[in-house]
């Protein structure tokens, strides 16, 4: 497990944090780079919703509401009490997090595809209550006015992060790039083993003595943490989040981005984030159509490697059950 | 109008929103009990219906002008929609389900969730991203009764979905077809080695559930006038509850599930919020789902992770 500098698993990841760092120097297209950060915020999200559906196998449809609580909880601190950005992230994690554990509560009673079903039920009562409570949330147009990010540097004095896209670039390749570390750690630990063990074989699991309600509530709450994170991110990045930003279908795509790198798989899941999430934009060419190919493309990806890019391979994942067997 | 007329009212008008949802729900309910999948891109199916009886409508009231009796120009619009979903239903299950079938349960609901991004945006395209007005030939009729006003085309959308509604349950109940669905629903790998022939009970349950969709695509552009493209989304979901209200994989519990659903959500927009009423579908599911997770008429007991 000792991974040292010169690991061949860790030469991937310094080889992608180096062309990371270089990339807005080599190419400072700020198109390109706002591109860039939101694949990177979807990568945030595919790391924690990896977490409850790929290592714990809890299907989860609402993860969205999650990144939204993370969002509305920086955006009110802001502007009603003017918290900062480096601290206000904090509350967004743990708010997130904590709610993703109440929730777990009621809804780890039922599994499989209820379960999926109750998160998807919990997603859409979420954005409903944020655009209804306009006292507190300013309803169906958001919050405006979210203040950016500043950071005093060195020599420089004190940076406005403002509307440029290279801060928030780096901002997210630090937050993706921890948030990742500790994914890597997480999974290889004492909990992810256990994690592990409950997807594979919840009864057994339980058995061999695993507190199987806590861990999964620990997955949730990591899960929704990780979220929030992503989601003071994009408050900050914005500077107005609506509740239409927080739909089901942004639920979907970070589910459907954690299958494409392959369920429980770190790795797969930033690279998934990346590919799907810069995907509609590099089509953007195609303007109209890039929606159409994206649908087409996750039917066609279903089909060529249903295991995903990364995943399969040494486990027999539990989720990947076969459907009943059917002649062909 | 006194509060007791007021109730009524909300009730004819929840009843009328619950025949809908119930008859999309008898498409997700039918296949989710045959293959276990949760066909997201059944609202898409929904939404493609009113589509074409939008299409059949403008393309007939050219010919026909005002030759025809209104109720032929319905007619017309329900058959094209229901052709339309039909092929339609054949074609998704032929070419993006089937050849998953033997693939992970999760790989099936992305490839149904990529399905709906594709039909939703196929529409968008050919028919552009604003509303579009969906125009009604029906004389403006309606009754009172009591102080109850029944228009007449609640009372189409009541009549179109009681016939569907028992036609299916005689279908599913008392031939030998409906004896095969329930059976494949029941155990398809025996079934297969009994020879009956599963990949086609299998489509041809996916086309009733699109017909249904498709009847209630027309049933939906008629009464509301307006449609877009990203209505099957919510109309989706909401009868995906209804589904699962009535306990999913269970026919008469879709049909119970889309009118319970359908009566709490006007009485709730009556009573207690409108500007809520699309919470109120999700918040009966979830207290449901944790108090009585097999619905209402459920005795499938799921424990597929």
């Amino acid at each position: 497990m000792r991974a040292t500098l010169t690991s061949p698993r860790l030469l991937p990841w310094i080889v992608g944090s180096v062309v990371a760092l270089l990339l807005p120097l080599v190419n400072p297209n700020s198109y390109q780079l706002d591109v860039l950060t939101t694949a990177l915020l979807y990568a945030l999200l595919a790391l924690g919703l990896n977490l409850i559906v790929g290592l714990t196998g809890l299907l989860h449809l609402g993860y969205a509401a999650f990144f939204a609580i993370g969002a509305y909880t920086y955006g009110l601190l802001n502007i009603h009490f003017g918290w900062p950005f480096w601290i206000g992230w904090v509350p967004s994690a743990i708010v997130a997090g904590l709610f993703g554990v109440c929730l777990g509560v009621p809804a780890l009673r039922v599994r499989g595809d209820y379960l999926a079903i109750v998160t998807l039920g919990f997603g859409e009562i979420v954005r409903i209550a944020f655009t209804n409570l306009d006292r507190w949330t300013g309803g169906p147009n958001g919050l405006l006015g979210i203040a950016h990010p500043h950071l005093w540097i060195p020599g420089h004095g004190v940076i406005d992060f403002g509307v440029s896209s290279m801060p928030y670039y780096y901002l997210t390749c630090l937050a993706t790039a921890l948030v990742a570390g500790v994914c890597v750690r997480l999974s290889r630990s004492r909990v992810g083993r256990a994690w592990v063990a409950i997807r594979e074989d919840e009864l057994a699991a339980s058995c061999v003595g695993i507190p199987v309600l806590q861990l999964k509530l620990l997955a949730q709450g990591c899960g929704g943490a990780i979220a929030g994170l992503a989601g003071a991110i994009f408050a900050a990045k914005q500077g107005t989040i609506t509740p239409d930003s927080f739909d089901f279908i942004l639920s979907v795509m970070v589910l459907a981005m954690v299958v494409l790198g392959g369920l429980g798989s770190v790795r797969g899941a930033v690279i998934g984030a990346l590919l799907l999430g810069s995907l509609p934009e590099l089509l953007r060419g195609f303007e109209q159509y890039r929606m159409l190919v994206f649908g087409l493309a996750m039917i066609l990806m279903m089909r060529v490697r249903p295991q995903g890019l990364f995943g399969g391979t040494s486990r027999g994942l539990k989720i990947f059950r076969r459907f009943h067997a059917t002649t062909s | 109008m006194s509060p007791f007329q007021l109730l009524l009212q909300q009730l004819a008008n929840g009843l009328t929103l619950g025949a809908i949802y119930a008859l999309i729900a008898l498409g997700y309910t039918m296949v989710y009990g045959v293959i276990q999948l949760i066909n997201f891109a059944h609202g898409e199916v929904f939404m493609i219906g009113a589509y074409a009886a939008l299409t059949v409508m403008l393309v007939l009231s050219g010919v026909l002008t005002t030759a025809a009796a209104w109720w032929v120009l319905v007619l017309l619009c329900g058959l094209g929609a229901m052709g339309a979903c039909a092929i339609l239903g054949l074609f998704v299950e032929r070419l993006a389900y089937r050849p998953i079938r033997q693939a992970p349960r999760l790989n099936a609901l992305i490839t149904a969730i990529g399905m709906s991004f594709f039909l939703q945006n196929a529409i968008m395209l050919l028919y552009g991203a604003t509303d579009r007005q969906f125009p009604n030939p029906m004389p403006l009729m309606h009754w009172t009764c009591h102080g109850v006003t029944i228009h007449l085309m609640q009372l189409i959308v009541w009549v179109a979905s009681a016939i569907l509604m028992i036609g299916l349950q005689l279908l599913v109940m008392s031939t030998k077809l409906g004896m095969a669905m329930r059976a494949t629903a029941q155990d398809l790998k025996a079934c297969a080695l009994l020879g009956i022939p599963v990949n086609r009970i299998i489509a041809i349950t996916f086309v009733i559930g699109s017909v249904f969709a498709g009847v209630g695509g027309t049933l939906f552009g008629l009464l509301y006038g307006t449609i877009n493209f990203h209505d099957g989304y919510l109309m989706g979901l909401k009868a995906f509850t209804a589904a699962v209200l009535g306990g999913i994989g269970n026919i008469p519990g879709a049909m119970v599930g889309g009118l319970v659903l359908g009566l709490l959500e006007g009485l709730g927009a009556g009573y207690l919020s409108a500007q809520w009423k699309n919470a109120f579908a999700f918040v009966i599911l979830v207290i449901l789902l944790l108090f009585k997770p097999t619905g209402l008429l459920g005795e499938r007991v799921a424990e597929r992770a």
